[in-house]
């Protein structure tokens, strides 16, 4: 063909001992994220042991996590609605990495749970806890396990994992 | 409607590191897609540029900074974003801009430089998540994909040596590409199973690599695609689709955003039986069970029964139907938006008879290919014709 | 263009999220031009960059609240003018009938707004020299006023006019009565640069429907119609671009001057909604435009040429100086502010009979990137 396939390949060491040039920069940003109506709702809820949901008024759907609109009907969403504090496994990771890829010497188990009383399958992402690996399932029924009171901040990490009912 | 064409293509090595600036690696991708073409920059009437987080490479609108290595210094230059499925959607804003009417000769650049962010790409993806709901529980990106992949094979009862069997071809394919990264032609199915559990049921040899690289496609009008072309290749139809950014609220077994985003580009392409007229194939393959995945979403497979055509051998290069006879994201590399060159840019050579030793026999003439992003929400799709 | 809507202008939203306000401007958008988003709109273009977002793939968060879900969707990194390009394009190509643009800003939630800027510039160049983003402004403005033939005091001028616009929006933050003296007596904070001159933060979101010709008469009897669109960049390199003609805008306009067959576009256009995010890029952008008889802008300024009740109103609006920097909606602001123009639904700060309008965008620090839309009614 006669292309021309480009590019200088570098290996790890190139770069960590100054064989090519290099400048570095950590960027400054920083953000206050306004949580809006409906997660402010939730995070409040959280701070206070529930879990809360909303509802479209035109098919009575409850959405979870809440929010303010339905984005299948687009209207306004109506109520909140307390949920219980149980729900279902949908599915399941264990990991070995951390945020930053590095690896962990103990696995955490992770999950999307979808919480009773809302719509079929809307759930969230949470650990898991109380388990071993060997009876993680999907389908597996689970229940909350909240921080104590005092140390809630309106955060999803007011609970500290969902462990099997 | 104006016929668009395909006449050029071009990409640098994939590699985990490369000296090139982002600039440098769009150039060069540049050059070697112009000189396919035989066109000179100046015979180009617009830019498209396509590429991933700004984070990878560490630049606020990143788009701007490439733009000169691009080509897009004093002529309309625009940058189109869907995550990982700019791969095969900046192709598609390039169709856009010619079958419009508004431009002849389109050059579309895609690039990504995932080695700069330091200490490990993972470090931009921890910013994908929901800022509220998501990060403060410390996500890794692989998690998602795990979860995905662990669902999608409890629901259908799929075995994960016949996930592995999708890595194996691709790392085996790409032995083929002269700018892979990871070709392997002695892989096999219990080195997949056998490798390090990153995140369960990901292992280390499920997924693609992070990687440097930039590819460049040159689009023509039908008139100019004519003059300068032996072997243009035609874009007949083009869809893309989005699910919600609530993705703990659906079934993550069955990717129903690209189902839609396939039906829009069959319907625009005329294509009736997909199975039947589809000769070659390159779905986005960043994990192995992604390739699986989205033949099934691109209804060239039955729910959960790509991985029975993997193992039937219907899917190697010689097979009934080739798919990402490139070697895919798993062999040749993965610099998220610049896998347009194993995607648009691969079923171009397939379809122009111009794939070298990666040629799938039997010249083919209709060919598919698609890219996925966000969070596991969207999918842009492109059929091909020679 | 069959419907517009938006929510703003306020310097912060805290009681909104950045779905919510968005949700806002699109019920109003999709209320005016009498669509259903989940049946009759055949495409959305989202324009924002991930680092005013904070969130990387800011495409994720994008189509819920604008009734885009399973739908076919996507973000422009650009300017809502460039939003606007995409899908004339879609329409043009004859598979699109409706089109949505939205554009946003939640400039409130962004605590370093400099910080992100410098993340803009060139990391191994321009980014070293640890200077404050703005300094790019000042140079700019110094080789502006040195090559053509305006004064630092006609750039206090475009201050004053408006400010004192956008006392007649509705929705502007910054309105107010400012006089020459008191911009000339702020900070000097980038040389020639001054304080005042800078356009303060604000947030909101603006969304647009296009249509095709045939959908749009179906849809309303007042459509308005984009007759030519452009846009283009000049080089990223500090060095070797115009700093003191924005020859970005000038090329963008050649492009949409030609699409719509305007010539002599001075005596045609009827008003103008130009980026004025530092003062000086006002005046600057109405030369490029072609609509200040070469390097005159200063002197028609002085002659009362762009006041509202002048023969070409620039910025009636007020502009990102009076309403505020709306980030990566700035253009899509001025396009709706010209399709009010052009309904005759400006309210308070109507031009009177204005039939033809220009809205120009540019991408802000360091860019040299713009877009010019030609709208008539």
């Amino acid at each position: 063909m006669g292309r021309k396939w480009r590019g200088t390949p570098l290996t790890a060491a190139d770069i960590a001992e100054g064989r090519v040039a290099t400048a570095e920069w950590r960027p400054e940003a920083k953000y206050a994220w306004s949580a809006g109506e409906s997660i402010g709702r939730f995070l409040e809820e959280l701070q206070e042991g529930h879990l809360v949901g909303r509802k479209c008024d035109v098919d009575d759907t409850v959405f979870f996590p809440p929010r303010s609109f339905c984005q299948e009907h687009f209207v306004r969403a109506g109520e909140f609605v307390r949920l219980k504090n149980t729900g279902k496994v949908e599915t399941y990771s264990v990991s070995y990495l951390d945020t930053d890829a590095r690896r962990l010497e103990e696995p955490v188990y992770v999950g999307v749970i979808s919480i009773d009383g809302a719509a079929e399958g809307m759930g969230f992402m949470h650990f898991l806890g109380e388990v071993e690996e060997k009876d993680l399932a999907i389908g597996m029924r689970v229940k909350a396990v909240w921080k104590p009171k005092k140390e809630r901040m309106g955060a999803v990490t007011d609970i500290l994992y969902f462990k099997p009912v | 409607m104006r016929k668009v064409a395909v006449i050029g293509a071009g990409m640098t090595l994939f590699r985990r590191r490369l000296l090139e600036t982002g600039k440098e690696m769009c150039f060069q991708a540049v050059q070697m897609a112009l000189e396919e073409a035989g066109l000179e920059l100046k015979d180009v009437d617009a830019v498209v540029s396509g590429s991933a987080p700004d984070a990878f490479d560490g630049v606020h609108m990143k788009g701007e900074y490439l733009l000169d290595g691009a080509g897009g210094v004093r002529k309309p230059y625009m940058r189109v974003f869907t995550g990982g499925g700019t791969a095969c959607f900046s192709p598609i804003a390039g169709w856009w801009h010619v079958a419009s009417g508004l431009a002849d000769v389109v050059l579309v650049v895609n690039e990504e430089k995932m080695s700069s962010i330091t200490p490990h790409p993972q470090y931009a993806f921890a910013n994908i998540w929901d800022p509220i709901l998501d990060r403060p529980l410390k996500p890794n990106l692989v998690w998602i994909f795990a979860m995905e992949m662990n669902r999608y094979m409890t629901v259908y009862g799929i075995e994960k040596a016949d996930i592995a069997r999708v890595a194996v071809k691709n790392k085996r394919n790409a032995v083929d590409h002269p700018a892979a990264q990871l070709a392997d032609p002695n892989i096999t199915v219990d080195d997949v199973l056998n490798s390090e559990v990153m995140a369960w049921p990901v292992q280390r040899l499920d997924i693609s690599p992070p990687s440097d690289g930039a590819s460049a496609l040159v689009l023509a009008s039908e008139d100019v695609a004519r003059q300068v072309s032996e072997t243009p290749v035609w874009i007949s139809g083009v869809g893309w689709c989005i699910d919600s950014t609530m993705w703990t609220n659906r079934d993550l077994s069955f990717p129903e955003y690209l189902a839609r985003a396939a039906q829009q580009a069959y319907g625009m392409a005329k294509i009736e039986n997909p199975r039947k007229e589809v000769d070659v194939v390159e779905p986005y393959d960043p994990f192995d069970y992604k390739e699986l995945h989205h033949l099934e979403g691109l209804l060239l497979a039955d729910k959960g029964e790509a991985p029975i055509l993997t193992r039937e051998g219907v899917t190697q290069r010689d097979g009934e139907l080739p798919t990402c006879p490139s070697g895919g994201l798993m062999g040749v590399g993965n610099p998220i938006a610049a896998t347009m060159g194993i995607k648009t840019g691969e079923i171009y050579w397939q379809l122009a008879g111009k794939a070298g030793r990666r040629q799938v026999p039997g010249s083919p003439q209709v060919g598919v290919c698609q890219a996925w992003g966000d969070l596991m929400q969207f999918s842009s799709v492109m059929v091909m014709r020679a | 263009m069959v419907g517009i809507g938006y929510e703003g202008f306020p310097r912060e939203t805290p009681h909104y999220s950045f779905k919510e306000l968005t949700f806002e401007a699109a019920l109003k958008a999709y209320e005016d031009a009498g669509v259903d988003p989940r049946k009759d709109v055949d495409s959305f273009v989202v324009c924002e960059e991930d680092y005013w977002a904070g969130w990387s793939i800011s495409d994720e968060g994008a189509p819920d609240q604008l009734g885009g879900v399973l739908r076919p969707l996507h973000t422009v990194s650009g300017d809502g003018l460039n939003g606007v390009a995409n899908a004339f394009m879609q329409i043009k190509t004859g598979y699109f009938d409706v089109v949505v643009v939205e554009a946003h800003s939640k400039a409130s939630d962004i605590l370093t707004y400099e910080g992100i800027l410098t993340f803009a510039f060139d990391p191994l160049f321009y980014r070293l020299l640890n200077a404050h983003p703005h300094f790019l402004a000042g140079l700019e403005m110094d080789a502006f006023l040195e090559d053509h033939e305006n004064t630092e005091e006609d750039c206090a001028e475009v201050v004053r006019k408006n400010r004192e616009n956008a006392r007649h929006h509705e929705a502007a933050s910054f309105g107010g009565q400012t006089s020459v003296q008191e911009v000339m007596d702020s900070e000097v904070l980038f040389r020639p640069l001054k304080a005042a001159e800078i356009s303060p933060l604000a947030d909101g979101s603006i969304v647009l429907v296009l249509a095709s010709a045939e959908k749009a008469r179906e849809l309303t009897d007042q459509p308005i119609w984009i007759r030519g669109i452009g846009w283009s960049s000049d080089s990223p390199w500090l060095e070797t671009r115009s700093l003191a003609e924005a020859r970005y805008a000038r090329w963008a306009a050649d492009q949409a001057y030609r699409m719509a067959g305007l010539e002599r576009p001075r005596r045609r256009v009827h008003v103008a909604e130009v980026d004025d995010r530092f003062a000086y890029k006002e005046l600057q952008h109405l030369e490029a435009l072609g609509l200040a008889g070469g390097n005159r802008a200063g002197a028609l300024l002085r002659e009362g040429f762009y006041e509202m009740k002048g023969d070409l109103p620039a910025n009636p609006s007020g502009g990102s100086l009076g309403v505020g920097n709306l980030l990566e909606a700035s253009g899509l602001f001025r396009v709706m502010e010209i399709v009010r123009q052009l309904r005759g639904q400006a309210g308070e700060h109507q031009v009177e009979g204005a039939t033809l309008g220009v809205a120009q965008s540019w991408r802000g620090i360091p860019t040299a990137t713009g877009g010019v839309a030609v709208l008539e009614a």
